[in-house]
């Protein structure tokens, strides 16, 4: 279903991310990390364009705090 | 100690003869609550009915009194549930009753004593009283249940909220004390707007009180000297210019700062407190409210670095929107407002470093 594929959004568990930076190296369209080193995620983030990278980078968090969740 | 919701007084016969038996809408006091768009008065100002609503859909409800009141300069829910304890429980027994609850958690603060009114109850509910945790974020609804579960006081992320996922995965209603007061007088049909504030500063009438709906925060307080600003909505509210005609918000806190007091020094105090009242979890919490605290320190000692005042604006923004909790947006706005109504005193204090009120008191508990 490419729709639901379009409406995809990253979210970061703010309490089990550490910071470690892996998912900025891996998505850097869609993360930047802050002034300490966290993630920020973007809109474009969920783009279809990065979706390999986008499920490289959670797949890679060491904290799992890296979650994709489909809205409508 | 005046107005409505103060009529009865502590004692179960007073509270009957001045508000008369407890009416018994069920499920319809939703959409009463609804009907009068009455807001959480724990300062985020969720819709009550919203809540109500959820709590009524899901599995084995609860409902949790929140008398948490982690701001220091809050006093409205432990004043309430010493001197009106029934109101409030009336409308913790409606609001069970409406989600089909047959449990009350009571948190409160220990020199808060309930027992009494609790066994003067005869709703034929289970009401337990549980002394509340310590800290500014405990209050937070998810770090009410945490607490109550015998784990830290500490928000989580959320979604799942309470309503789905609460107390031992029940559905859990956590109100404010002060809303549920409320509750109580809307299915008397005698509510009218009115809102409690706790007043402090600079004022000669410190304490709680019942203000009239529409009333500027700014006309609720007697100033004891000229007013600098206020900071109108509590430690996560706004400072405001005095003349500046904006209602009391948030957990209707309002603190006067007189001209003796300096309102960088109150800031830089205010931010580290809330820096350190911070629950440690989330990175740009911790670290994002740490390196604010420090700018301000420094800008108030009059030894700013040259990216300061840049890094105030950046590092405002940075944090917003980035716990688990909404405890950094709630700096942030202090902040933002800080910036926005103390603009002059900040440069200021970055050149010419503390002034004469530096020294005086700090107005703020923190």
């Amino acid at each position: 279903m490419p729709r639901a594929r379009d409406s995809r959004r990253l979210i970061v568990d703010p309490i089990a991310c550490s910071g470690h930076g892996l998912c900025a190296e891996l998505l850097p369209e869609g993360i930047e990390l802050d002034d300490w080193g966290y993630p920020i995620i973007r809109e474009a983030a969920g783009d279809p364009a990065h979706a390999e990278h986008l499920e490289r980078a959670v797949a890679a968090c060491p904290a799992l705090a890296l979650r994709i969740m489909d809205t409508q | 100690m005046s107005g409505r919701l103060f009529a009865g007084g502590p004692a179960r016969a007073d509270h009957l003869a001045a508000y008369g038996p407890l009416p018994e809408p069920g499920s319809r006091l939703i959409d009463a609550v609804a009907r009068a768009d009455l807001r959480g008065r724990g300062g985020a100002a969720f819709p009550a009915a919203i809540k109500l609503r959820a709590g009524a859909e899901g599995r084995r409800p609860v409902v949790v009194v929140n008398g948490t009141e982690g701001e220091p300069i809050s006093a409205k829910d432990a004043t309430l549930l010493t001197w009106a304890p029934h109101p409030v429980l009336d409308g913790a027994v409606l609001a069970a009753r409406a989600v089909g609850a047959r449990e009350i958690l009571v948190v409160a603060p220990a020199h808060v004593r309930l027992a009494a009114a609790v066994a003067e109850r005869r709703d034929r509910l289970d009401i337990s009283v549980v002394e509340r945790a310590p800290g500014f974020v405990a209050g937070e609804e998810t770090a009410v249940i945490a607490h109550l579960e015998g784990r830290p006081g500490r928000p989580r992320v959320k979604p799942p909220w309470p309503a789905e996922h609460g107390y031992h995965r029940r559905a859990t209603l956590v109100q404010n004390v002060d809303t549920l007061a409320l509750v109580a007088l809307i299915a008397r049909g005698e509510w009218s707007d009115t809102r409690l504030v706790t007043l402090s500063g600079a004022v000669r009438n410190p304490g709680v009180a019942e203000a009239r709906p529409g009333v500027p925060a700014a006309d609720l307080v007697e100033p004891s000297e000229p007013l600098r600003a206020l900071l109108v909505g509590g430690y996560f509210g706004g400072w405001v210019k005095p003349d500046e005609r904006v209602g009391p918000s948030g957990a209707g806190v309002v603190v006067a700062l007189g001209r003796s007091a300096c309102p960088v020094a109150e800031t830089a105090l205010l931010t580290a407190w809330l820096a350190r009242e911070s629950a440690g979890q989330c990175g740009p919490c911790v670290h994002g409210l740490g390196a604010l605290a420090g700018v301000l320190a420094r800008i108030a000692a009059g030894r700013p670095e040259a990216e300061d005042f840049g890094r105030l604006t950046r590092w405002t923004d940075m944090v917003r929107g980035r716990g688990a909790c909404a405890h950094p947006d709630g700096v942030a706005r202090m902040l933002a407002s800080a910036r926005r109504v103390f603009a002059a005193k900040l440069e200021d204090h970055a050149h010419h470093g503390p002034c004469t009120a530096c020294r005086a008191p700090a107005t703020l508990a923190a």
